[in-house]
Order: structure tokens, then sequence, then C-alpha cells
């Protein structure tokens, strides 16, 4: 997809005026984190667990290279294939010559990030392999060529009728006077759409929520089954995942498994929960023939060292964006791209670059409810804050932010010389306030008074008044 | 140290923040009879200024470090750093030993600094086991948690506990007392929008539980609740927790005039 996420404001502004949407919103904030809270509260070692975790992936990112090897070795063993990509067009060009090789027309997917990252819908059709997505949410967004809003909740920005518009608008051989007005209706009328297209797929294409070093097993994850018809039922099977999904033992997976569920929707554990690992095995019942694992960098290995490298603890749970008060009040789209909220504000700007994504870090207040809230103990607020000091050193902070912050910093080192001019300031405001308290408007000041009264000072500065003599 | 003060409680250098210097000067006030009468003998330096969160915050660490280098010398020599506010104690006690992190010899001032700095109600209920004064106030109150305070240095139960204290208070919570203002400092002025939304959310959750006040420990939040209550007509006031704890609340609230 083309990102947006240069006209982030725009986004943002058009997004607040969208009705539609804010009740999306509204639901989803008031959901997630209730639900949450409720998880957290059934298991008393779940702050334990947040610590195991963020222990384990640490523990992976300083032996990397250690893990990811063992993995290869083990799906080789299997009788899979693991393909090193370093970029989106490399993983493009692997699962496109896998699925050439196997002459595949129609590719199932289950829902993956890596897929949005890399996008790999727009290059499969572009070259005549037709996907389906066969997660709901995915497959209504793609009836509706849209983006996906939210990292595990991909339509979270649409109600329920616009679902059912849809399907009336794209399933046209079916009965007109059909009822749609149930939740059920919707998704019985996708499952049928869906079903004869799992079996018919060539190719069956996967994310993974992890990859085991141990085993060389993938783990995935869903609350519809659907991941396990798509890599079960056609002749191959592609894994597309980013190589710091990785983890040492199936033990380390359940351990990241108990803080995933509960983090994201508040579940003790999702729905499925599948372990797959490598192609059919003689007297397997089901499976494929064929077994793949594109592994993508895109960048990653860059942060390994940096201020980000913590970044890749992330487990894509979206409890950040859950609980983030700018994701609920502009939804995920506004974000222009694959990921939205605080994990994206913290991704986007390295996998597209500065230049677009500068609004993101600085779009935040840094009130520190994602990294309060973060299974992984992600420190969000401190990446955000080193792509600030990235996007003032590159002068790329508006000129009237870098004078005016200049200018504060001169006069605050001045002590003497500040509370002479804060004097001065705060003399003429009180004056112009006066009687009401409050201003309605001020000159260069719109970006507050636009919304909202300036309360007036007042009156004289406290350390002068105390030294004054002033007391209560 | 002009003052000479007479009790042999700990010394406290009051860093009463721009925001309360230039905005709320009856906050310092308040923050000093509060602590005196908590036992402390209190100082307010005159070299202090700002903090230097608004550089920090938007990455200009070369313009943040001048004004915290000004915050450290003023202030190292007390036996407690206490600050009316949870986000500029929040950038004194979690960031400055950060921002000095390639000058080994700063960060251990700034990290010594840190330790012995405190936002004022968390100082008052969990250093000096402060009772209260037995103010008054004939209202209903609900409070606003400030994102600082709240998750970068747990200020959550001692305002409550104090404001507990104050005969005639009735405590309304807010189901989202937790969630930003949409203050956020530069935020507010750089994401209008974004921030109006936030704060227009903020006022709604406030005006559901029926109180009559708003209270909150940073002037940066209650300034953007107040400027939007008003501008929305809503006559629920806000006030500094301290002005009340204090039992300074007889002045005109944020916001209000003299008429």
């Amino acid at each position: 997809m083309d990102a947006t996420t240069h006209r982030f404001k725009r986004n943002a502004k058009e997004a607040l005026g969208d009705s539609t949407l804010r009740e999306a919103l509204d639901m989803l904030a008031q959901g997630f984190p209730e639900k949450r809270l409720n998880a957290m509260a059934r298991l008393s070692e779940f702050e334990d667990l947040r610590d195991q975790a963020r222990d384990i992936k640490n523990h992976v990112l300083e032996n990397l290279d250690l893990y990811l090897e063992r993995y290869e070795t083990r799906v080789t063993e299997q009788g899979g294939h693991v393909h090193w990509c370093r970029d989106a067009a490399e993983a493009r060009q692997a699962i496109l010559g896998i699925c050439r090789d196997a002459d595949a027309k129609t590719v199932t997917k289950s829902k993956s990030m890596i897929g949005e990252e890399i996008a790999i819908n727009d290059y499969l059709e572009a070259n005549d392999v037709v996907p389906i997505e066969t997660d709901l949410g995915e497959y209504i967004i793609q009836l509706r060529n849209e983006p996906p809003s939210h990292i595990i909740a991909p339509a979270i920005h649409l109600r329920q009728h616009q679902v059912a518009e849809t399907f009336r608008e794209q399933h046209q051989d079916l009965d007109k006077d059909r009822s749609l007005d149930e939740a059920r209706d919707l998704l019985d009328e996708a499952r049928g759409e869906l079903r004869q297209k799992f079996i018919d797929a060539d190719v069956g294409l996967t994310g993974a929520n992890m990859l085991i070093a141990e085993t060389g097993s993938i783990v995935l994850v869903t609350n519809e089954g659907n991941a396990d018809l798509t890599y079960a039922l056609p002749r191959v099977h592609i894994v597309i995942a980013s190589l710091e999904k990785i983890v040492p033992t199936l033990e380390d997976a359940t351990t990241i498994l108990r803080v995933l569920a509960r983090s994201a929707t508040g579940q003790d554990m999702s729905v499925y929960t599948s372990f797959c690992t490598g192609p059919r095995r003689p007297g397997d019942l089901d499976g494929p023939d064929e077994y793949h694992v594109v592994l993508l960098d895109n960048g990653r290995t860059e942060l390994l060292g940096t201020e980000f490298q913590e970044m890749l603890r992330c487990i894509r749970c979206g409890a950040c964006l859950n609980h983030c008060p700018v994701y609920k009040a502009v939804g995920g789209h506004a974000y222009g791209w694959v990921y939205s909220g605080p994990m994206g504000a913290v991704l986007i700007p390295g996998l597209i670059g500065l230049d677009q994504a500068a609004d993101l870090p600085n779009a935040s207040t840094f009130c520190g409810r994602c990294e309060s809230i973060c299974p992984m103990r992600i420190p969000l607020p401190r990446m955000l804050r080193s792509w600030r000091r990235q996007i003032f050193r590159r002068r790329q902070a508006s000129a009237t932010a870098r004078v005016g912050l200049g200018l504060w910093s001169a006069l605050a080192k001045r002590p003497q010389l500040y509370h002479k001019v804060t004097g001065l300031i705060i003399g003429t405001l009180k004056l112009f306030g006066r009687r009401q308290g409050r201003l309605r408007s001020l000159p260069l000041a719109g970006g507050w008074t636009g919304s909202r009264d300036l309360p007036a000072p007042e009156g004289g500065s406290f350390v002068e008044r105390w030294q004054r003599g002033e007391r209560l | 140290m002009s003052e000479k003060p007479e009790n042999e409680g700990p010394k406290v250098g009051l860093f009463a923040t721009c925001l309360v210097d230039l905005m709320r000067p009856s906050v310092g006030f308040a923050a000093v009879r509060l602590l005196e009468a908590a036992g402390c003998q209190v100082f307010v330096p005159a070299a202090q200024t700002c903090c230097g969160q608004p550089a920090y915050n938007s990455g200009d660490d070369a313009d943040a470090k001048p004004v915290a280098r000004l915050v450290i010398e003023t202030f190292e020599n007390f036996d407690y750093v206490v600050v009316p506010s949870g986000s500029c104690a929040g950038m004194i006690k979690c960031h400055y030993p950060d921002l000095f992190a390639d000058e080994p010899e700063t960060a251990a001032r700034a990290q010594a600094l840190a330790n012995k700095t405190y936002e004022l109600v968390s100082f008052l209920a969990d250093i000096m086991n402060f009772e209260g004064l037995q103010s008054s106030y004939s209202g209903t109150a609900t409070y606003h948690d400030s994102c600082s305070g709240l998750r970068e240095l747990g200020v959550k139960e001692q305002p409550r506990a104090l404001l507990c204290k104050v005969s005639g208070l009735t405590l309304n919570e807010g189901r989202e007392a937790e969630t930003c203002c949409g203050f956020g400092g530069l935020f507010c002025v750089k994401y209008p929008d974004i921030s109006e939304h936030m704060v227009d959310e903020k006022v709604d959750d406030i005006v559901a539980t029926g109180a009559d006040i708003v209270l909150a420990g940073d002037i940066g939040c209650l300034l953007n609740i107040a400027g939007r209550l008003k501008r929305r007509g809503i006559p629920v006031k806000a006030r500094h927790v301290v002005e009340i704890l204090a039992g300074a609340g007889d002045g005109p609230a944020i916001g209000d005039g003299t008429d």
C-alpha cells in the first residue's frame, strides 16, 4: 500500500469528524481494556509472567543468530525449507517463486501483519495469483480494498451495517432478500463463501506468532480456526514471519502465550493455538506436501544494538493500541501505514523513513499508558523520544519550535533575566484576562485558544511574591 | 536560602515549576503551608525557573541540559526537593539521569538529586506521614490523575487519602480518571484537533461524576481542563489539589475572574 503517513494531521482531522468511526473506536476502547483487567485479575502471577516474557525475548535478541540457525536446522531436518529475505522485495519474490513452482492459481491466507508489511496481496494479484484472506476481518477489508486499522482486529473501524452493505455489494450471486441483520448472518455468509476456497487453494500462506528454535515449529494463534484450514488443506504451506519472532523452546513459547491473549483480547487463551512443524509425514492424516518458511529481516537486524532494540520484543498483541488515547481518537488508518498506535509510531519511522513519518513520534502526550500495559514491558515512550531526538537533530522540527525552545532555554538558564521577562508577559496576560480570569484568544496562541480559553495568570510570580515576604 | 525557619525538620527545597510560578502562585503558597505543617523547613530558591521538560520532550537535549543543570545546582544541597507537579517531578526523578547519560559526573549528581526529589502530595503522605490540616471544603470533587504522576511516580492513593480527611468534601471517581487529558505539553498546540478530542472526553467524564470541582496535581492538565470547561460554558471549577488540602480554596478557581 502507499503510505499516507506524511499527511497524518489531515488523516487525523478526517477521522475525528467520522461519527461511525467514533462509535467503533469507543466500543474498542471500552471493551478490550476491561477484558484485559479481568483476565489479569484471574491470574495472580501475571506481572511475573511479563518479566519472564521480557527476559526470554531479551535473551533471544542477544543470541539471535544462534537461535535462527538452530531453527533453520530443525526445519530442514523435518523436510521444510527456510528462505532468508533481507527486505520486502526478496520476500515477495520468494513467495511468488514458490507459488509458481506449485503452479498455484489461488492462495488462501490467514492474517499476517508481515504479509501486510510486504504488501504481498497486491504483488500476487499483479502476477496472476489470487490471494484470499480467510480471517473474517481481513476478508472484509480485502473486499473493501482497505488496509487493516488494528493489528489484531483489522476491521475494527467498521460497524456491522457497513459489513452487511459490503457483503451485499460483493456477494452478488446470493439471494438479494436475505437477512444480514445479525452478526451471525455475516459470519455464516463469509464461512459459506470461503469453504470451497479453502478446499480449492493450491497454497496456504500463514504468518506465525512465534517460531520455536528447539523444535522448528511455528505457533499460530487465532479465534476462528481459519489458519488451520489454511495450512492443513493445500499442497503447499508457506509461513511468512519476521526473524525476531523466534523463541528458544516450547516452554518459552507457552510463557509468552500466557501473556499474549490476555493482553490482546482478555482471553486466557485464544480459541485456537496451533503448533505446526514441517510438511506431512508418513502416516499423517493431513498436512501439506511442501513446507516453506520465508524469514524476513526488513531492517530489523539494523535495530539490534540501537536504542530501538527493545522494540523487537513486541509480540503484536495490540494492547498498546487498545489503551492509547491518541489511537482511540484517530483510529488506525490515520497512521497511514500497516501498523498503528504506539507500536506503529515506533516501528513505522524505521520502516518507511523518518521523512514521511515524523508526525507519529510527535503525536503522543507521553501519557505512558502503553508502557504500563505492554506485556513485554517495551519502553515505548522512551523510543518515541529517541525518534524526536533524531527529528530535532535533522532539523525536521518546525522553525517555530526550534526557535521557541532555544529562546525558552536561553531565558530559563538565566534566572534574573527570566523573572524579568516572564514578569512582563504574565503582567500583560493578567491585564487582558483580568475581569473574566481567562482569555478567549491570544495572538500566536491559536493552537491553544482555538479550542479552549487560556486561564489568566493570578498576577505576580510565586518566587517574586515569596521574596517580598508574602505568605498564605 | 534567605529564610531562617525555626523548626528542625528536613530542609526542603520547593521547586514551584514554571507554570505554578507564573500562572498560579497560590499553589506555591499552599504547598509551603502544607510542607511546614508536616514539619519541614521550606526554602524557595530564587534561581529556579523551569525543569527543561519542553525541550527534552521535543528531542532538543542541547537546550534541555543547561536548564536541567541549573536545577541540579540550585537544589542539590537540600535534604529533599519537592515539586507540586507529577510531570516536573517525574522529569527530575526519571529523566535527568538519562539526559546526562553521556556526562558521568553530572549524571551522578542528577541521580543523587533524583533520589531525593518528590511530587508534593506523595512526599507529604509517604515521607512525612502527613495526616492533613483539618481543612474543609463543602462540595463534590473528582480527581484527575495526571499521567506522569500516576505512571512514573505512583501517585494514586496519596491525594485521595488526604482528600478523604477534608471535612465536607465528597470524592466521586471518574470512570476515566487515569486517562490523559490531552495536554501533553507542546502536544496540545502541535496537534490541537486530537488534543481537543481528548480534553472533551476528559470533560465529559468529569461532568458525568456530578462533581462541582475537578482537582489534580498538575497545573498543565488543569489549565487545559479548565480552559475547555470554560470554553464549553460548563460551571465545574478546577483547582490544584493542594489548594483544597491547605484550606486555600477561597480565591478564584483556575480561569475564574474576580467579578
